[in-house]
């Protein structure tokens, strides 16, 4: 078993770990049994209702059916993103963009428009609300897991979106370097992994050294644009063309009916992990439409977008400096590695058989939570040295990209460039930061720009500005410049070329402040009136048992008057007057629960709890 | 010198590749970010420029090339752009060549795999020998070997870039 040290010293307040997936979301904890999740999957799907209240999970899912237009769903797939690199998202996705996405991207649901930090903030902020139901307590601290290939707008956005729901990221943490702690802290702590993690909408590789406890990552590689969406947006296309024919119908614009199919299309998938063959079955108004798959057809239909997640493995293999016959373990991470034919290619390339017998939609999550626990001192053995996926570069002349840091260094990881001034007399410089691998800015992701201003006026050549840029261990950018001669030093604020500036998340933390107060007291109010349901249910039911009667006169009145008083508070909004009267019913219900439990029939009502409360 | 400081080693060009990792991550675990998670904000400034310093010198410091080409520079020495003496007819060959196959001769491929079978060999000769010239300096430092040390590197670059350039140009001419 592990190694790793846990130490449960003095209570400090929980720090959870969540992973924001494209379409499930998880949050999770570390106790002194180790990680564990903490409530069920979050669909990562957000719902605006015609009340203006926005809804997260389950319930905004079911609303893609029978509301398209009011629910979004892979948002992920637009963290971090401007207008023009989504058009190929927009052609696949029912993306509703709004007016004036042109700097930063916006988008209407219902009547509501939203950035997607704003969309994930709701996402988080149900998890962040489970957790706090399921520890009795505050949450206001997270991890959260991103995929290891984001860029640093993408990276932003997630943190952003932590903020609006009010959680402070204390760490954004890559996935697959998540999986491979959970993984680590279960199973092996020495040697070689590759973790595979093809999830519901990203790919990502990475390799890593596992050494007492330390986790360093060699090299990561992957697509954030490539996962089980891609899979589905197949499938759909090819019974969308079917329907058409059979019914002589275009059903492609009625988003509920494309919903539906969506639905009858994923639950094919997922049977065809496990079956020779499935049905997309879909019932539309009064007409059907079936198509049988076998695994033969899925697999050539697929083969194409797993071979995708290939030339990053390669591309990684090399770049960690290994060969796949010296990889100990390959785990597998992500919904979309159950399908065999992943599995199958992934065997190949890295000729051993594939660990799977890790729950993929959990592991994310429970590596967060260890990180968690690294991060509030509980974990003291583990360590995480993790690398910035890509390189990091400032344009030179004639359009080309000087690279400062390279991609796959350990982060923190920091670079400095001195700059002058051209001319003379001369006092700005204008300095252009992009993330990537290629030679040419522009095919490379342009970070931010910034105006490096006040230089004293000299002759050309003769200004010496010292530029730092420094990724932090989440791999975000800040960029500090010192005047050599003057000897001032400048922190620049690095404007994202998409994304939001402080001011804005500012807004928006104020926006859902004054929402979060009114959701968190109707959910408690709501709550509560589910529990008196069910408390006032099982009393009724007990009231027409035999053993009532036994009971006596002062102790049926008191039943009786305990049920009125909550009657009365029941559709009033003090959640705790409702609680309190749930009590006196509980309190009053003992004898004739004990009745019952004693009575021969008794144990035909065990489980109805009456006295459990 | 900074690099060889962050890593708590005493400067030197012949390093044990183990006890640089393991000097990496005892340091590591002193100063990573994680560790100063609920640390005042001067600390966790601290952590974070000792980290970037520490992962800058364990990048530098693992690879030889770059630990010596580190090396020299610290002591103020540069290394030079330009071609070896003793390559420069080799060169002269290999970039005509080169010319041909983008011109679409693709007789020269087999002339330029056997270069660049050729060229690796001389980068591992020159592995070896920069090798032994870091014991020798570190045995007895003077300007002598560094000068030695000097010409060994500048060769074993120029060397790898031609290799990176043929590999490059074989891999697009047959892409096409």
């Amino acid at each position: 078993m592990s190694t790793l040290q846990i130490d449960f010293g003095e209570s400090k307040s929980h720090i959870v770990g969540i992973d924001l997936g494209t379409t499930n979301s998880l949050v999770s904890v570390m106790d002194l049994t180790g990680p564990r999740i903490l409530s069920g999957i979050v669909p990562s799907v957000v719902s605006v209702l015609p009340s203006g209240e926005i809804i997260a999970g389950a319930e905004a899912r079911e609303r893609l059916i029978t509301d398209s237009a009011s629910a979004v769903y892979s948002v992920k797939r637009l963290m971090g993103r401007g207008l023009a690199d989504i058009q190929d998202e927009l052609k696949l996705f029912p993306f509703h963009i709004a007016p004036g996405s042109e700097s930063v991207l916006q988008l209407q649901i219902g009547d509501k428009i939203l950035t997607p930090p704003e969309i994930s903030a709701h996402i988080l902020r149900k998890l962040k609300l489970d957790a706090e139901e399921v520890l009795g307590g505050p949450v206001d601290q997270a991890v959260i897991t991103v995929p290891a290939y984001f860029n640093d707008a993408q990276r932003q956005a997630t943190k952003d979106a932590g903020r609006i729901a009010g959680l402070e990221v204390l760490r954004l943490v890559n996935e697959p370097t998540a999986a491979a702690l959970a993984y680590g802290l279960d199973k092996r702590n020495q040697g070689l992994i590759a973790v595979y993690d093809f999830g519901g909408g990203t790919f990502d590789i990475s390799i890593l050294r596992l050494h007492d406890g330390i986790f360093e990552v060699l090299a990561t590689n992957g697509d954030t644009h490539l996962g089980g969406d891609d899979i589905d947006n197949l499938l759909l296309k090819i019974a969308l063309e079917d329907i058409q024919s059979e019914w002589n119908e275009d059903i492609s614009g009625k988003p509920e009916a494309v919903q539906l199919l969506r639905r009858a299309v994923i639950l094919a998938k997922e049977a065809l992990s496990f079956a020779p063959a499935a049905t997309i079955d879909l019932t539309y108004g009064d007409k059907t439409y079936q198509r049988q798959i076998n695994v033969e057809l899925f697999n050539k239909l697929i083969e194409p977008i797993i071979d995708r997640t290939l030339a990053p493995c390669r591309g990684c293999i090399q770049d960690a400096g290994v060969t796949p016959e010296q990889i100990d373990e390959v785990v597998m991470v992500g919904g979309s590695t159950r399908i065999p034919l992943v599995r199958s290619a992934v065997e190949k390339l890295f000729k051993k058989r594939p660990h799977t017998e890790l729950n993929p939609d959990e592991v994310v999550a429970l590596g967060a939570a260890v990180q968690a626990g690294v991060l509030s001192g509980d974990v003291t053995d583990a360590l995480l040295l993790d690398v910035t996926p890509l390189s990091l570069g400032i344009e030179t002349m004639g359009g080309l990209v000087s690279k400062l840091i390279h991609r796959n260094s350990t982060i923190p990881a920091s670079e400095t460039e001195l700059f002058t001034n051209g001319v003379d007399g001369q006092t700005n410089v204008l300095i252009h930061v992009v993330q990537g691998e290629r030679e040419l800015v522009k095919d490379c992701r342009s970070l931010a720009r910034f105006d490096l201003k006040g230089i004293p006026p000299m002759p050309a050549g003769m200004a010496r500005v010292q530029v730092r840029f420094l990724i932090d261990a989440n791999g975000i950018l800040s960029v500090t410049a010192k005047d050599l001669r003057a000897g001032t030093e400048q922190t620049i604020e690095v404007k994202p070329s998409y994304g939001l500036n402080d001011d804005q998340v500012e807004a928006m933390i104020l926006e859902s402040y004054a929402n979060a107060e009114e959701d968190l007291k109707e959910r408690q109010v709501r709550e509560a009136r589910v529990e008196a349901d069910a408390v006032m249910g099982a009393t009724n039911k007990a009231r027409e048992d035999a053993s009532y009667l036994t009971l006596t006169d002062e102790d049926r009145a008191g039943i009786d008057r305990a049920m009125a008083e909550l009657q009365v508070v029941y559709h009033g909004d003090d959640h705790l007057l409702i609680r309190a009267k749930i009590e006196g019913v509980d309190i009053a219900t003992q004898s004739l629960a004990e009745a019952i439990m004693n009575s021969a029939i008794g144990k035909a009502l065990e489980g109805t709890h009456i006295d459990a409360q | 010198m900074k690099l060889y400081e962050a890593l708590g080693l005493e400067p030197a060009l012949a390093l044990h590749m183990e006890e640089v990792k393991k000097h990496f991550y005892e340091r590591s675990r002193q100063w990573h970010p994680d560790k100063f998670s609920r640390a005042s904000a001067a600390e966790q400034d601290l952590a974070l420029e000792m980290t970037a310093v520490l992962n800058d010198a364990y990048r530098t410091l693992r690879d030889p090339v770059s630990r010596a080409e580190y090396f020299l520079k610290e002591r103020g020495i540069e290394l030079s752009k330009d071609a070896p003496a003793e390559l420069l007819e080799e060169v002269f060959e290999l970039n005509m060549a080169l010319e041909e196959l983008r011109d679409g001769d693709a007789s020269v491929r087999a002339q330029l795999e056997q270069s660049a079978a050729k060229f690796r060999s001389m980068q591992m000769v020159s592995d070896t020998e920069l090798a032994s010239l870091f014991i020798h300096h570190d045995a007895a430092p003077g300007p002598a070997k560094l000068d030695q040390i000097r010409a060994a590197l500048n060769r074993r670059r120029y060397v790898s870039n031609l290799v990176r350039d043929v590999e490059k140009e074989l891999h697009v001419h047959s892409a096409n």
